[in-house]
């Protein structure tokens, strides 16, 4: 597979390390009531889609970035990378 | 129709024209009252010990494709119960016993041949952690010998020793393990349960699940819809896809294993090999062909292919205990998809739905417990309860803070 980096162009996906899905960016709040519940529903269960799945994939042999990668599960076709700096900001975390 | 060698005798003489269709291939009834969804090994063995251990009348085995067309005919054939932990290893000691007493159960040549398996060690560290893995397969009546290098070696003379890097220091033998013809695993269960009148229907896609106030009432189907109050699941790979149309969330991510069969050649290993150092196993199979695997791809997939990076990891594993397979040449590989549970371990158990049964998250250590799979899952569904074996593997011990990590990966799918 070829991983189309946002700021390196065209990498070989053997650069990479693969985490999960990209709900782990979702991380729950501690502090809260359902904190127990959430975390396990956060760390254990995932909807594992047989199709567009959006997963993260590190740059470990690169950049060190974090991305957000849009594949098909049932064909490997990539579809869409972004920086997973960028998505978490969009959903209003980090900083 | 029994098999036995004085059938095939009598056939000779017959020219061959006795023998009869395995299983049969029946219409869908409307009602049954256990729907097994799933017709791979774990489903099939389901079916057969329901109908002979537990007296279930009205049984089918729904398959979307074809018996043996899955995982089961998909894997590297090898049989162990060599496992640390103690919700597991019971668990495999009770399906290697099974596996024992197979072909006489199912009256079908499944070629269980206890040909061995021998874990290698490269590092003191090593060694004593399979010291301790062997003590424990011993406490729950399992064999384990802790050879040296030297025993190694009079065993397997062609392994690369004096490797710099990871020198042979010895190996963790199970003398009871081995391998079973995998196709044979499925068609020796589907021929035993359609005997005791157990419906096989291939090409029987389930498409629905019908769910009433919490209570299954039965399943959509590309040929129609069938009633019935119990339903099994053992669709190890697609589990998620199915559980889903139940509203389900699984600890459970799915993700290709690539496995490899070289070209026939004369006897070169006995038994089953693995290599400490790295993640490769190899057997050779009774054809010849050199049949090994490694590591999962990785990442979350249904296409039952992979990709080449992981090849080139598994032949140098390969290469690394093995220096003579360079000279072989790779006839044919392919991929399966694996239930990866969050802790490396299956689930055996109900759900929350009245009536709705799972067996999944088989990793990739599914066909070796196809029989207690099968056992265990008959119990469950014939009687409510875990079977003694299986009672670590609830759906939910991974809320209850209980999970049977044999790795201590965590829960990182694809690290197990």
């Amino acid at each position: 597979m070829i991983i189309n980096h946002p700021l390196l162009g065209p990498r070989d996906a053997q650069e990479f390390t693969y985490l999960g899905d990209a709900t782990l960016i979702d991380r729950p709040d501690g502090m809260a009531d359902a904190a127990p519940e959430a975390f396990h529903d956060y760390l254990h269960l995932r909807d594992n889609p047989a199709g567009t799945h959006r997963e993260l994939w590190y740059h470990e042999g690169g950049d060190r970035s974090w991305l957000v990668v849009t594949r098909d599960t049932r064909t490997h076709e990539i579809t869409r990378v972004d920086l997973a700096r960028d998505v978490a900001l969009q959903r209003g975390r980090g900083a | 129709m029994r098999y036995s060698a004085l059938r095939v005798f009598a056939e000779a003489l017959r020219g061959q024209r006795g023998w009869r269709p395995a299983w049969r291939d029946p219409d869908p009834q409307p009602e049954y009252d256990t729907l097994i969804i799933g017709g791979g090994g774990h489903g099939l063995a389901t079916a057969h010990y329901l109908a002979s251990r537990y007296g279930g009348k009205r049984i089918a085995v729904l398959e979307k494709g074809w018996i043996g067309g899955g995982n089961v005919g998909r894997n590297t054939t090898i049989v162990r119960s060599n496992y640390l932990l103690d919700g597991n290893e019971p668990f495999y000691e009770y399906s290697l016993k099974l596996w024992e007493g197979l072909e006489q159960d199912l009256n079908y040549n499944a070629m269980v041949s206890q040909r061995g398996i021998l874990n290698l060690y490269h590092s003191d560290a090593q060694r004593d952690a399979y010291i301790r893995r062997g003590n424990a397969m011993k406490l729950h009546g399992a064999d384990a010998e802790l050879l040296d290098a030297g025993a190694v070696r009079a065993m397997y003379p062609r392994l690369n020793f004096d490797n710099a890097r990871f020198p042979v220091q010895g190996g963790l033998l199970q003398r009871r393990a081995g391998t079973v013809r995998h196709d044979a695993v499925a068609w020796g269960y589907a021929r035993a349960a359609d005997s005791r009148g157990v419906d096989i229907l291939q090409n029987t896609e389930v498409t629905g699940l019908q769910i009433e106030q919490g209570r299954i009432k039965g399943v959509e189907t590309t040929r129609g819809p069938i009633r019935a109050a119990r339903v099994g699941v053992a669709v190890a790979g697609s589990t998620s896809r199915v559980m889903s149309m139940a509203g389900m969330r699984l600890p459970i991510e799915s993700h290709v294993l690539q496995a490899f069969v070289s070209e026939g050649l004369k006897p070169l290993i006995d038994g089953v090999v693995t290599f400490g150092a790295g993640h490769f196993y190899v057997s050779q199979s009774d054809k010849g062909g050199l049949v090994f695997g490694g590591d999962i791809d990785g990442y979350n997939s249904y296409a039952q292919r992979g990709n080449l990076p992981v090849v080139e990891d598994v032949v140098e594993g390969g290469m690394a205990i093995m220096p003579a397979i360079g000279r072989a040449r790779l006839l044919r590989m392919w991929g399966g998809i694996m239930d990866m549970s969050m802790d490396g371990s299956p689930i055996i158990d109900r759900t929350p739905v009245e009536g709705l049964y799972l067996n999944a998250g088989w990793c990739y250590g599914g066909f070796k417990a196809t029989p207690a799979s099968g056992m265990a899952f008959a119990h469950l569904l014939a009687t409510g309860e875990p079977h003694e074996t299986a009672t670590a593997y609830r759906l939910d011990r991974f809320r209850r803070g209980l999970p049977i990590d044999e790795k201590g990966a965590g829960a990182q799918p694809n690290l197990h």
